[in-house]
């Protein structure tokens, strides 16, 4: 057994906050960069042009690459051999984010109600996801999630006589109803299987690969492949102002599901795709 | 394609010589507001009160910044999605507030508000927060301040990049640019 004081996760946390609003991750830069070479429309290449000047200026002087600093989804994978000591953890883990949100002069953008709104005014609560897994080590990712790509996902409960087809119209479809809304090129996360609420959240954690990584299943490969060229046919195009990129990744993540169901859910994020990860 | 530099107030005569998919970099005086600014101001109108600000000839920018860090005029200061505000950029159309700077698409309504005000939509690169805040030269917070990043605040920007989106006659890039390319991948 490894004890792991919670006090330690608040100060990777606030880290982890800061680092992820601040620095895009190489994978998406170069994902940016290599679309940049293939547009030619004179305002596309224009606005990817500015969308690289953009996280350059982030990279180099320390400011968030986007002022939506998001929610703050906070995933930990807990080896089960950890024993976590000193506090609560949900209460460690906000603290972080309190702390990250200060001070790197993040946005303060969660309400206490959804309804009733009132800014809380230190992003906290932290969306968290917590999983047991082998191992005495902790897995921290945060994920910061602005809402403008946020508010163009959707999730969808097919019957299995849909098929695959069901599944690839309904992710065209969530890319066009998005259209410009979300700041194309976007990255797409999907989640197929599980149940209603797994499949959302399979959606958010394939936003959390890399874009240019695949599925380990061919089959889903083929089809992130597939798909990812679907819908830069769609000519939706950088900020929606036509051409070439409108997704610059798509990453699917599967999980079992009932005989009656195939849940799909596509969450939409754009092309400040922030996470930052580190292991304590 | 160069850009046209532009300096606001967004007059009438200045506003109908804009086109949809015209690049321009944009100098003067602007307003920050997004939701819950939106809402205040439009209850304001209903009742006769004034707002914060001259609406007149008046360009607002949808944006929440993130908080200035020491030394600094602002955060990062990219723009929101505009269909949030869809709902009140009429009534401020109609008190004469006749520019708009945002991302995404709007609804017919505010198209044919535009139409009759001579509005334009202004687009500016959505996630580009930290390159956009390099034009801001001063900011000054001038009313709401219990909303936070949403409070509402008086800009001074210097060449602004900027795109026009939806002109006063209701032309859209969003339409045009996406038909336009789709047209040339079709013809290769």
């Amino acid at each position: 057994m490894r004890e792991i004081e919670v006090s330690k996760l608040t100060d990777v946390i606030e880290k982890l906050c800061i680092a992820a609003n601040e620095h895009l991750p190489e994978d998406v830069k170069c994902a940016i960069k290599n679309c940049r070479a293939c547009e030619d429309g004179e305002i596309a290449k224009g606005v990817l042009d500015n969308i690289i000047e953009n996280f350059e200026i982030a990279d180099n002087e320390c400011v968030p690459i986007c002022q939506d600093t998001g929610m703050a989804c906070v995933f930990l994978e807990i080896g089960q051999d950890v024993h976590l000591t000193g506090g609560d953890l949900a209460e460690a883990v906000d603290e972080g984010v309190r702390r990250g949100y200060d001070k790197g002069y993040l946005r303060k953008s969660v309400v206490k109600d959804p309804v009733r709104r009132g800014n809380t005014g230190d992003n906290t609560p932290a969306m968290l996801y917590t999983e047991i897994v082998p191992g005495d080590k902790i897995k921290v990712t945060v994920g910061p999630k602005g809402f403008g790509s946020e508010n163009m996902s959707q999730i969808r409960m097919f019957k299995p006589s849909h098929g695959l087809q069901g599944i690839k119209d309904f992710i065209l479809e969530v890319v066009e109803t998005a259209g410009p809304n979300p700041c194309p090129p976007m990255v797409v996360g999907v989640g197929i299987g599980g149940t209603f609420d797994k499949a959302a959240l399979l959606a958010k954690k394939a936003l959390m690969r890399p874009v240019d990584s695949e599925n380990p299943d061919p089959f889903y490969a083929d089809l992130e492949v597939e798909m990812l060229e679907k819908i830069n046919e769609l000519g939706i195009g950088p900020q929606g102002f036509g051409g070439k990129t409108t997704a610059i990744g798509l990453n699917i993540e599967t999980l079992p599901t009932h005989i009656a169901g195939m849940p799909c859910a596509v969450n939409i994020n754009c092309h400040v795709t922030r996470h930052k990860t580190e292991v304590i | 394609m160069a850009a046209r530099k532009i300096t606001l107030p967004l007059t009438e005569e200045l506003a109908k010589t804009l086109h949809a998919g015209d690049s321009v970099l944009v100098t003067g005086t602007i307003y920050t507001s997004r939701d819950a600014g939106h809402k205040r101001m439009c209850e304001s109108l209903e009742k006769g009160e004034e707002i914060p600000f001259d609406p007149k000839d008046a360009t607002i920018y949808y944006v929440g910044p993130t908080p200035a860090k020491p030394g600094k005029v602002i955060g990062s200061a990219g723009p929101t999605t505009s269909g949030r505000m869809d709902a009140y950029a009429p009534t401020m159309m109609s008190v004469g507030a006749r520019g708009m700077i945002g991302k995404g698409a709007r609804l017919p309504e505010v198209v044919e508000a535009m139409k009759k005000y001579s509005g334009v939509y202004f687009g500016a690169i959505g996630g580009a927060g930290a390159l956009l805040a390099k034009c801001i030269k001063k900011a000054e917070l001038i009313a709401f301040e219990d909303l936070g990043a949403e409070a509402l605040r008086k800009l001074y920007v210097e060449d602004m990049p900027l795109v026009v989106i939806i002109d006063s006659e209701g032309n859209n890039l969003y339409e045009s640019g996406r038909a336009a390319y789709l047209e040339q991948k079709k013809e290769k």
